[in-house]
């Protein structure tokens, strides 16, 4: 391998080798030292996040097997980028006295996962799609019960790695069809002998359902609530943004690229999961009180609005999701980062807890509420152009089926404003006696929700962002 | 630097300045001198156009600037007023002025309640400059954050209830408004090939009649909505009944009129064939509207809900003008909006202040308050004369020109609705003359409201700067009415080609 061959797998082999070093510094370093490494590891993946915006150098690796482009690259840094906030977020939760025994085995998991997600995305055939896949939900798993001696966090993790076990036999089962009729793994060969026939389909079917458990799609959202509610906050959110990003960016690529054949069959398909996710997410969403699994139903339902910008089958549709992808991170985490420091200072999650909280917390009910609104999709806020061009994208099909489809969409838009609101309400209409005191959050989570509220200001507004995502994207 | 830009700007500059306040009186100062400013720019801008009609500019639309948002979806920030625009701007900025002022003394959270209340104001002066269907929409759609929190925080009686339902009617009124404009969009490919959100662009094209008739509904519908169409009207009387006062002002009087603007600047403009084909069914439904309204508010004893249900009936008296599809009958629909927008600000101005003296809106429990606040009952006699179209106030000019233009039609079918929606006109006094002899004349019932005291100067102030473009408009309706004849002109010439 050439220098050149080593920029190639940048994003990579930077987390490989923090993650080593964060190996080292877990069987070096003293006690004293040890304190100090959040700020360690928070300040080296800030760099490796800086490090992925230097210009790209494209080309492929393992004859065809890894390939990086402009493309990947820049889904790369969006996933580093959310990874990051998460990071903010989570630190004051590491520094607790029960975790601080475990700070850098979350670290050096999250990166594993992190770099699972990357390979998964660069993969040039199925073999490496499948490990980085498996790479990215295992660790996971152990994050998901990090907490192991809270029953609902073990619970939490048995569901996770049951479940994905489960997607993966037949997102595999599926891949092997498709490599018993294509002969071949690589995705440019199966792109080249996919032609559509039985054998094909049902592989392309199982390859969707896969998907469907990761990206948390109705029927296949079952275990999304109870794994969500058990793990700890900051990897709900790693759950619900980074893994959902991921897997969603490999899914259109793969729907775009390799499988662009029988389009007409899987955009029926997504057609039916994505209504039935919007609504069922949505009504599921209505009757929730803790915050934690609320926003789990509400994530499944923001996936079914993703499909709608994969139905669009256009360059216009793949920016959509991309674009809709990095608004959501900013978004949700935002949400998220408020329901973090709120459970950490005081432990409460439930909806009512929250009553009365504008006047004790303003700047915290603020930042939830233009959150919860950007989810919506209310102008100011960036959700409001993450909706907008996926819905753009689904009706530039130009046919009733899609207005249809669209109509669906927007109502249920309209649906989620409502449990939103309910929030909204409880914070700044509602009254309690026992309000959640005024407290002062520690400097990391300020600094991630800043991020995000900036994020979730800037994004919309700023077209740059959006040009640039479209000149890599791709049609069918 | 275009002046229309300002009108964001200020808004959005007032809103930064009261955040630096603290308490009630920064706040109400800051908020009054940005609106006071803003009327100023609106009066300023409302003669500018006057006077560029008058000097011969014959450009259909005035102080136009596009920028390029984003190029790949062709998304344009592009702005620009007609003769129509502008009377609708200098309207918001009058209400929204009047607003502050009927705010004078909030209680609770007030830096919060004129963020917001601006915050809402934004929204209505940037649709009304926006040219461009994806801008137009996102300011439309600004108003559902304030709307609910402005409703649910500082509302009275069931509020957190009418505050969800008119947010979620309305959204669900812009998500088949949507639909409609996904549906212009991309059935706009001119000889280029380039889809387009622009609302002149969209004008000049020749859309096929049958994408006309499948869009025209999703269009006019989700306007309409907003417009108390029957029968999406139910949020209405719920909202403005539980609205803080500044907010049913703002609500009644102008955001209500973003649904009768849209109808027509959208739906009819630019889909002008299925406009006329698809009227019939409309017609039926406003004067449902117009007649129903006018009806409801008959039995209602609180007076909030007797404005809302009369609003439900002016409202659609507007739609139903529009309907007409004539040049009289269209000039009176926007002379209507204008003036109603301006008489039911001032009603519920009224209303706010009674119940802040009396802690009743209930009818009957009060009586001859004439004699112990007789300014405002005063101005509560005019806007009532007004309201049910007295010569020489805005009301009778507005529906008189409605009615002339809408019995213009020779057929049985029009003439029909036209006669059942004049009756309204009678049921508003009815109803008009039974509110101001039930509590404003007789005898004082209960001895607690013989203390009351008079209207403030802040109160004085709002009251009188809604009173006035009444009057104004009702003793010299031609400048308006010439002012909004420009607007009219493509439109009309649209339907004067189709209709035989």
């Amino acid at each position: 391998m050439n220098l050149n061959d080593f920029l190639l797998m940048r994003h990579e082999l930077l987390l490989t080798a923090l993650i080593i070093a964060a190996l080292f510094y877990e069987i070096f370093a003293s006690n004293k030292a040890r304190k100090n490494a959040v700020i360690f590891n928070i300040v080296l993946f800030a760099l490796i996040t800086l490090a992925g915006f230097l210009p790209v150098s494209t080309g492929e690796l393992f004859g065809g097997s890894f390939h990086n482009s402009q493309l990947t690259a820049l889904l790369k840094n969006i996933l580093n980028i959310g990874t990051l906030i998460i990071l903010f977020q989570s630190a004051a939760w590491l520094k607790k006295p029960e975790n601080e025994t475990k700070i850098l085995e979350y670290f050096i998991l999250i990166y594993s996962s992190l770099i699972g997600m990357q390979f998964m995305i660069s993969s040039g055939d199925f073999l490496i799609f499948y490990i980085g896949l498996e790479l990215a939900t295992i660790p996971v798993a152990a994050l998901s019960a990090f907490e192991k001696f809270k029953k609902k966090s073990a619970e939490a993790g048995i569901k996770l790695i049951l479940n994905s076990a489960l997607s993966s036999g037949i997102l595999l089962y599926g891949l092997s069809m498709i490599f018993g009729s294509t002969g071949s793994v690589y995705f440019t060969d199966v792109a080249a002998a996919f032609n559509g026939n039985s054998v094909q389909i049902i592989g392309l079917i199982f390859f969707i359902v896969g998907m469907g458990f990761k990206m948390s799609l109705v029927p296949f959202h079952l275990w999304t609530a109870d794994v969500y509610e058990g793990s700890p906050v900051s990897i709900t959110s790693f759950l619900s943004v980074i893994s959902k990003g991921a897997a969603s960016f490999i899914f259109i690529i793969i729907l775009y690229t390799v499988m662009k054949t029988s389009s007409a069959l899987w955009k029926d398909l997504l057609y039916v999961l994505s209504i039935l996710t919007m609504t069922i997410g949505n009504l599921f969403a209505l009757r929730q009180n803790n915050l934690k699994r609320f926003l789990a139903f509400s994530s499944i339902a923001q996936a079914g609005f993703i499909l709608l910008g994969i139905l669009g089958g256009n360059q216009m549709g793949m920016t959509a999701v991309f674009y809709f992808a990095l608004i959501y991170i900013f978004t949700n985490l935002g949400a998220f980062g408020v329901v973090a420091v709120i459970s950490n200072t005081t432990g409460k999650e439930e909806i009512t807890d929250y009553n009365g909280l504008y006047r004790t917390n303003p700047l915290l009910s603020l930042t939830m509420m233009l959150a919860l609104f950007s989810l919506a999709g209310i102008p100011p806020v960036a959700g409001f152009f993450g909706k907008f061009f996926l819905f753009t994208a689904a009706a530039s099909n130009d046919s009733v089926k899609y207005y249809i489809l669209v109509l669906i969409a927007v109502l249920n838009a309209t649906i989620s404003l409502y449990y939103y609101l309910r929030v909204v309400k409880a914070m700044f209409i509602d009254k309690s006696d026992h309000p959640i005191e005024k407290f002062k959050s520690d400097i990391y989570s300020k600094i991630g929700i800043v991020l995000c509220v900036a994020g979730i200001f800037i994004i919309g507004f700023a077209s740059l962002i959006y040009e640039y995502i479209y000149q890599f994207s791709i049609g069918l | 630097m275009n002046i229309l830009n300002l009108f964001v700007i200020i808004p959005l500059l007032t809103i930064f300045g009261i955040l630096f306040t603290k308490g009630l009186k920064g706040a109400r100062v800051v908020s009054a001198i940005g609106m006071g400013i803003q009327l100023i720019l609106a009066i300023v801008l409302a003669v500018w156009v006057h006077h560029l009609r008058k000097s011969g500019v014959t450009d259909e639309i005035l102080f136009m600037t596009d920028y390029v948002w984003f190029p790949s979806l062709n998304i344009h920030y592009l702005i620009g007023v007609d003769g129509i625009s502008s009377s609708m701007i200098l309207l918001t900025a009058i209400v929204v002025f009047a607003g502050i002022f009927a705010s004078w003394e909030m209680e609770d959270l007030q830096r919060e309640f004129f963020i917001s209340l601006i915050l809402l104001a934004t929204g209505v002066f940037g649709f009304f400059i926006s040219l461009d269907l994806f801008t137009l929409f996102l300011f439309y759609e600004l108003a559902v954050i304030p709307m609910y929190l402005l409703i649910g925080i500082w509302g009275t009686g069931p509020k957190e209830y009418s505050a969800m339902k008119l947010t979620l009617m309305l959204m669900a009124g812009s998500a088949i408004l949507l639909v409609g404009v996904f549906g212009l969009y991309f059935n706009s490919a001119g000889p280029d090939g380039q889809l387009t959100f622009s609302i002149p662009a969209l004008a000049r094209l020749d859309i096929p009649k049958n994408i006309q008739m499948f869009f025209f509904p999703f269009l006019f519908v989700g306007f309409g909505v907003l417009g108390a169409l029957f029968p999406f009207h139910t949020w209405s009387p719920d909202g403005h009944a539980s609205a803080p006062t500044a907010v049913s002002m703002l609500h009644a009087g102008v955001l209500m009129k973003l649904g009768g603007y849209g109808c027509f600047k959208i739906a009819m403009y630019l889909l002008p064939e299925a406009a006329n084909e698809m009227a019939w069914i409309f017609i039926i439904l406003t004067t449902i509207s117009v007649v129903y309204g006018a009806f409801g508010a008959i039995w209602q004893k609180d007076l909030k809900y007797i404005n809302a249900y009369s609003s439900v009936s002016h409202c659609g008296l507007v739609l139903f003008a529009l309907l007409m599809m004539n040049r009289t009958a269209m000039n009176g629909a926007i002379l209507q909006m204008i003036s109603h927008g301006l008489m039911t600000a001032l009603f519920f101005a009224l209303i706010g202040m009674i119940y802040g003296r009396t802690h009743t809106r209930y009818i009957n429990q009060m009586s001859g308050l004439m004699k112990v606040i007789p300014f405002i009952a005063v101005v509560y006699v005019i806007a009532g004369l007004a309201s049910l179209g007295l010569p020489g106030l805005s009301g009778f000019v507005a529906e008189m020109t409605i009615f002339v233009g809408a019995f213009q039609h020779p057929d049985v079918f029009h003439r029909v609705a036209t006669i059942l929606a004049t009756t309204a006109i009678v049921v508003t006094a009815v109803y008009i003359l039974r509110v101001v002899g039930q509590f404003l004349l007789g005898q004082i019932k209960d001895p607690h409201h013989e203390e009351l005291t008079d209207a403030k100067w802040w109160e004085k102030l709002s009251l009188v700067s809604l009173l006035l473009p009444i009057a104004g408009i009702g003793m010299l309706p031609l400048w308006l009415s010439n002012t909004i004849f420009d607007g009219l002109k493509p439109i009309v010439e649209q339907f004067t080609m189709l209709l035989p």
